[in-house]
């Protein structure tokens, strides 16, 4: 049965088809997965995975450029990806929403995850990106779709953390 | 093979590739290629990159998925390109017919102090994109080889790589804009887009 606590991907979806979102970009993670897949099913979407998360960021200010809107999915083991890239976003002010599904900050059992997990909001907000954070199913929602508007009309760099006890204990 | 045995002039490779554009987009890689591009004739439908050095070809991609019927070129150097070997892999997934990437090969870093790069020690570019997938790839050490690139960027059986093996020459700077924000607004105003 659907609960809230398990929709929250499906209402992500909805607000980037409701905000004119055309492409999405991502590196694959396991709490992107069902938003990956609806990308890959979406007739409205060019699903583009990526090798690096930083390719993500040259791709959407490239589509930005050809009248295409996008987003960029990636866990936060790839933010220090970015980092330097982030400039091409801030130097011309790319609308630029970034999509972070948390590692190493919560019932991580996979120690590695932790330095980027730990680091992944300052480093974001040392580039210039501003970050909002979901901890609860039914702040995801608003949340994307408020950091949505606010990326395209102000021209400006945004991350949405999607925090890992919201998606969940990963089981060895 | 050094590129002193065999190689073009680089700025009378872009100034061929630029000849009679069109509605051809372009995104250059910062560096030598940008200014290469800019001394051909500065144009609405230029990018230049200054920084986010490996990111001239996934612009490219973006560019070229959003704007499927333009043509779109890529001209950027060989260092710029080994930071951004991954978006050859992610360009050759997407297919974008109207995609040519032209990599102008000094198999140095130019900006940096002519330090050797890795194309000088063997690497070849154009066999990485030709193992991606791409549906052309070729290495140009001649003028007619430059034509033959000019003729595959409005063909539409993209996505094209090139490397050009140009001079390890020095030349004068000739500057780009250097405002993002402004190339950025400059460039979506000549596609159409209204006024932000």
């Amino acid at each position: 049965m659907s609960t809230p606590e398990t929709d929250w991907p499906d209402a992500l979806f909805s607000s980037l088809l409701e905000a004119g979102i055309g492409t999405v970009a991502y590196v694959p993670d396991a709490g992107h997965a069902r938003v990956i897949a609806l990308a890959h099913e979406a007739e409205s979407i060019t699903a583009v995975p990526l090798t690096t998360e930083e390719e993500g960021i040259g791709y959407l200010a490239g589509a930005w450029l050809g009248g295409l809107k996008g987003v960029l999915l990636m866990q936060s083991s790839g933010v220090g990806n970015c980092i330097n890239t982030l400039a091409l976003a801030a130097q011309a002010r790319f609308p630029l929403l970034m999509l972070v599904t948390m590692r190493g900050e919560w019932a991580e059992l996979n120690p590695w995850q932790n330095p980027a997990g730990g680091a992944a909001e300052e480093s974001l907000r040392l580039m210039g990106v501003r970050t909002w954070r979901a901890e609860r199913a039914d702040e995801v929602e608003p949340l994307v779709s408020g950091a949505l508007a606010m990326t395209f009309a102000g021209d400006m760099s945004g991350a949405v953390l999607l925090g890992q006890r919201l998606i969940g204990r990963k089981l060895w | 093979m050094s590129p002193a045995a065999e190689a073009l002039e680089r700025r009378a490779v872009v100034r061929t590739l630029l000849a009679g554009r069109e509605d051809l987009a372009v995104v250059t890689g910062l560096g030598s290629p940008s200014y290469d591009t800019v001394a051909a004739g500065d144009h609405d439908l230029n990018y230049y990159l200054w920084g986010a050095m490996g990111s001239a070809a996934t612009v490219g991609l973006g560019l070229a998925i959003a704007q499927p019927r333009r043509p779109v070129l890529v001209i950027t150097g060989d260092g710029e390109q080994l930071m951004g070997l991954g978006a050859l892999a992610t360009i050759a997934v997407q297919r974008p017919a109207n995609l040519t990437i032209a990599v102008l090969d000094n198999e140095r870093y130019a900006e940096t102090g002519m330090q050797r790069s890795h194309t000088g020690a063997g690497v070849r570019i154009d066999q990485v994109a030709a193992a991606c997938g791409f549906a052309w790839t070729a290495e140009v050490r001649e003028s007619a080889g430059v034509d033959q690139l000019r003729a595959r960027l409005t063909a539409f059986t993209g996505p094209n790589l090139a490397v050009c093996k140009v001079e390890p020459t020095d030349l004068p700077r000739v500057l780009p804009p250097i405002d993002a924000v402004y190339l950025k607004h400059r460039l979506r105003l000549a596609l159409g887009f209204p006024p932000r």
